[in-house]
């Protein structure tokens, strides 16, 4: 999103539409009553989760209102008391290494020492799962998981919404754990 | 020239020459900004001779050099900022530095590459692998109290290494979203995608219970949202698209895919390349339009 919002204004190109994130709507929607989520499948489970704020969404984009979107959706999916942020967060949050290509890029050493910051950042705060609401951080996220045995699991935001309102079916279920593999399942 | 000189091993009534803000007694040391000849009039105190002034301190003198190679380098990344991208007002503070998780590899920081590319040091500049470990998150500009744009300086500096020779990852991604124009760095066509999206969406309404009528438009005109979708999807975890259409569903929106410029992605803007960003960019840009969509959506 990043690249191509900012590749409008650098080449001035003309454009008669917006550049919006779906979490500024998902945040709309459920304050309107349209996406009708709630966190009752987490009340006894309190399954604990933390969130990544990505830099092109949030630092270089569109700045703390879209930090507090992505906190109203995520609170109000999981539980409020289920939620841990990371600090620092939002604008002042650590990049993850994902970005600019570090994926791609062909230093996998170099981009696991960046990662440190950002999975000390994630395990300090004790949760289960980290929602990366970007490609790419989804990607570096999941990888330092992996490479530093952290045990965490890397999720995409559409899935917890989609849990959260019992549309979430199985085979959808790719990046949970064990421990939500069966939850609210529709009927 | 007398660096560090122990006064118990100068003779009395010798004179020594130090800079003047270390004429101490017993120490002779550190740097000022002036030297000065000091007498040793015992073996514990110096006083300062009549001689004043004799030049500048000899530290000052060693510290840097620089040789001929005048930058270039950050004059022409000047050029392309607004306000040069306040490349020479930097404080040294430090601030960007200890907050960036790239501090240390290649033994580089953002300060130190800024105070590189200041010095004119491009030659160094160049052979660094840095540019390509810094993300350009943005956040050394972010805390910056000058709001210097090291980003962007970092940007540049990935064009100091021929396009050829840039990281081959993403090289080979920009190159593959060049050739057509759904702008995929994984090479998936207009008719990849259509096929994969039909697919999904066919074996969601006949095997999910209440989905018979879930929708995935693509090339639907006038739609309010034009939805682009991260290659990643459609071409190694298609699942992974089917929450984001119920969640579309049950709100109702008004929405299409295109077969044209859907993909999220856009590596060559890592790669630094300008002609090519652009391109991608337009191509994108023409797709929205051409459906008459109000908003681009991204998914993130």
């Amino acid at each position: 999103m990043f690249a191509f919002r900012s590749g409008l204004q650098k080449y001035n190109v003309e454009h008669n539409f917006e550049v919006k994130s779906i979490i500024h709507y998902y945040a709309q929607w459920i304050k309107e009553g349209k996406l009708q989520v709630n966190s009752d499948w987490n009340k006894d489970l309190q399954i604990k989760f933390t969130v990544q704020d990505p830099c092109q969404l949030v630092r270089k984009s569109f700045g703390d209102p879209v930090a507090e979107d992505l906190r109203f959706v995520v609170k109000s999916v999981v539980g409020d008391e289920n939620f841990i942020d990371m600090v620092p967060n939002r604008s002042n949050n650590f990049c993850c290494g994902g970005g600019g290509g570090f994926l791609q890029a062909g230093y996998p050493e170099e981009r696991h020492a960046y990662g440190k910051i950002k999975l000390n950042q994630i395990l300090k705060t004790g949760a289960t799962y980290a929602i990366t609401p970007c490609h790419n951080c989804h990607a570096q996220i999941h990888d330092l998981s992996d490479h530093y045995k952290a045990g965490y699991h890397t999720v995409h935001l559409w899935t917890l919404i989609a849990l959260s309102m019992g549309i979430l079916g199985e085979n959808e279920r790719e990046y949970l754990g064990p421990d939500l593999a069966e939850v609210n399942l529709p009927e | 020239m007398h660096k560090k000189n122990n006064i118990n091993k100068l003779a009395v009534g010798s004179t020594v020459t130090v800079c003047r803000e270390a004429a101490r007694p017993k120490q002779l040391v550190r740097a000022a900004s002036v030297k000065q000849e000091f007498l040793i009039i015992s073996t514990k105190w110096v006083r300062m001779s009549k001689k004043k002034g004799t030049g500048l301190c000899s530290m000052a003198e060693e510290a840097i050099k620089l040789g001929e190679n005048k930058s270039k380098f950050i004059d022409k990344v000047k050029e392309h900022l607004p306000d040069g991208g306040n490349l020479n007002l930097c404080l040294t503070c430090g601030a960007c530095s200890s907050g960036c998780p790239a501090t240390g590899l290649a033994d580089m920081d953002p300060r130190k590459f800024l105070r590189m590319a200041a010095l004119g040091m491009d030659e160094e500049i160049k052979k660094s692998p840095w540019p390509w470990l810094c993300t350009m998150c943005q956040r050394c500009i972010y805390v910056c109290p000058m709001k210097i744009n090291i980003p962007q300086l970092v940007y540049y500096a990935r064009q100091l290494t021929p396009r050829e020779d840039r990281p081959k990852g993403i090289l080979g991604s920009c190159d593959v979203a060049l050739r057509s124009d759904t702008c995929s760095a994984m090479g998936a066509t207009e008719e990849d995608f259509q096929f994969v999206v039909e697919d999904v969406l066919e074996e969601v309404q006949a095997e999910q219970p209440g989905w018979e009528d879930l929708q995935a438009p693509i090339n639907k005109k006038g739609s309010y949202f034009y939805l682009n979708q991260n290659s990643r999807e459609p071409v190694t975890e298609a699942d992974e698209m089917i929450p984001l259409w119920k969640i579309l569903h049950k709100v109702d929106a008004d929405w299409t895919y295109g077969t044209k410029g859907w993909a999220a992605e856009n590596y060559c803007m890592f790669l630094a390349d300008d002609e090519a960003w652009e391109h991608i960019t337009r191509v994108k840009a023409k797709a929205v339009e051409d459906l008459g969509c109000k908003v681009w959506l991204n998914t993130e």
